[in-house]
């Protein structure tokens, strides 16, 4: 196992939601769930973390703060969409303000449904997408090395 | 002690400081009723961060930290080798300053309000330290840390007053609550992550392992107090750090005026109390 699936640091943002599935996120944080025992820690920092976790759908209005958020993550970086709402819109679908799921802005690497999931889902979720972190710096590192053997 | 105790440190306190850190994590979460991530975590974590994309804001924030880290080095091998104990203290000013200025230059709000705060911080433990260093001159008739080791008394029963400001102004060397303005381990929605905001990848293990250093630096002066015998200096010192971690999880922050206020007032009153008593001693 890398180092990277060692230390997932995850930054948590929360779109248009009711609030159900943020309260789970910080229920698995909590002694009886405790997903420090993984390396996990919640960063509130774009720049220190691997892992984004976003619940609740995208708006007009939080589009370009998700948007900005993802941008500032450091490569390699996962994208989590936990919740109904965050994958689909769920139940604020057809409001008139919501876009839809966090794939309508973000590449999305785990989908989580659940209304609302649960702390054992999310760790679930997180454990996936450290696996798919340690994919994509593989990859990172193959494109450098054809890259520089291009060169 | 020599100067292969010196390089001994250069060498042993990255690994002795990531244990430490570990260990303090382990001990938080325990006291908060979890188990905890593995003993190893932060090697794990730094570790981590070497292989993640190295984000900056100005291509010479970097230079500042590396500066950081060569000045913590020196001043814990001018300490682990018997040096002078105000040299020291110069060179773990020096080092402050530079990890300040490093976030200064990131110039981003967060991390310029943190460098803010690491300036208070820096100004809030000098009066303490300066302290404890006369107070061990007076006692011991020497600035060398050699000497004050080889001391035959436990320095405690001379400077209580001094030992007790040293260990009020611990959490801030810790960066541990209720002193943990600048940046801090727990605490991880504030201000963002403060002084380190704009710091990211590379840069940022260079930090985290400064920090490594650092923590052996300041718990080798705590072990000055209790130098006289090896194993109660370091019984002693495990024991500060301990009581350390209880304090970290039992209080909140304050805010810098009440951190700077109550940090000089301890040192002023123990501290100048204990100075006071030693020179009645000596007249
Ligand atoms: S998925 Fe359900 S619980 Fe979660 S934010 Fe949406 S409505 Fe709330």
């Amino acid at each position: 196992m890398g180092m990277l699936s060692r230390s997932p640091w995850v930054i948590h943002y929360d779109g248009s939601s009711c609030n159900g599935c943020d309260i789970e996120v910080l229920a698995a944080l909590m002694p009886r769930f405790d997903v420090e025992r993984f390396g996990v820690v919640n960063t509130g920092n774009p720049k220190h973390a691997d892992i984004f976790l976003l619940t609740g759908s995208i708006n007009e209005q939080n589009k370009p703060v998700v948007l900005n958020i993802y941008n500032q993550m450091p490569e390699p970086k996962v994208v989590l969409a936990v919740g109904i709402c965050a994958t689909s819109g769920g139940i604020f679908r057809e409001c008139y303000n919501v876009l839809g799921g966090a794939d309508k802005v973000l590449p999305v690497d785990v989908y989580v449904p659940g209304c609302s999931v649960r702390p054992e889902a999310i760790i679930d979720a997180v454990v996936k997408g450290v696996g798919i972190l340690e994919e994509k710096r593989a990859a990172l590192r193959n494109n450098l090395k054809s890259a520089v053997s291009q060169a | 002690m020599n100067i292969f105790t010196g390089i001994a440190f250069v060498f042993l306190a990255p690994l002795l400081g990531g244990l430490v850190a570990g260990f303090d994590r382990k001990i938080s979460a325990r006291l908060q009723g979890r188990i905890g991530p593995p003993l190893f975590q932060p090697f794990y974590d730094v570790g981590k961060l070497l292989q993640k994309e190295n984000l900056v804001v100005r291509k010479s924030q970097r230079l500042y930290m590396e500066f950081f880290l060569v000045l913590i080095i020196l001043t814990g091998a001018i300490f682990f080798s018997g040096g002078d104990l105000l040299l020291v203290i110069f060179a773990f000013t020096m080092a402050g300053v530079f990890f300040a200025l490093g976030g200064y230059k990131a110039s981003s709000p967060y991390s310029f309000i943190g460098a803010q705060r690491e300036v208070l911080q820096m100004m809030s433990y000098e009066p303490a330290v300066m302290l404890a260093a006369v107070g061990m001159y007076m006692v011991t008739g020497s600035f060398q840390v050699a000497d004050i080791v080889a001391y035959p008394q436990p320095l405690i029963f001379k400077l209580p007053g001094l030992f007790l400001a040293f260990f009020f102004i611990l959490p801030i060397k810790f960066r541990k609550s209720p002193f943990d303005l600048a940046t801090s381990h727990h605490a991880h929605q504030e201000l963002v992550k403060g002084i380190t905001t704009e710091f990211s990848g590379r840069t940022l293990a260079l930090i985290e392992i400064a920090h490594w250093y650092e923590y052996i630096f300041v718990l080798g002066i705590g072990y000055l107090f209790f130098a006289s015998n090896v194993w109660l200096g370091l019984v002693m010192t495990l024991v500060i750090f301990e009581l350390l971690l209880v304090v970290d999880n039992a209080t909140a922050r304050v805010r810098w005026q009440a951190m700077l206020g109550s940090a000089w007032v301890v040192a002023l009153i123990a501290g100048g109390l204990n100075i006071i008593y030693l020179m009645l001693l000596r007249g």
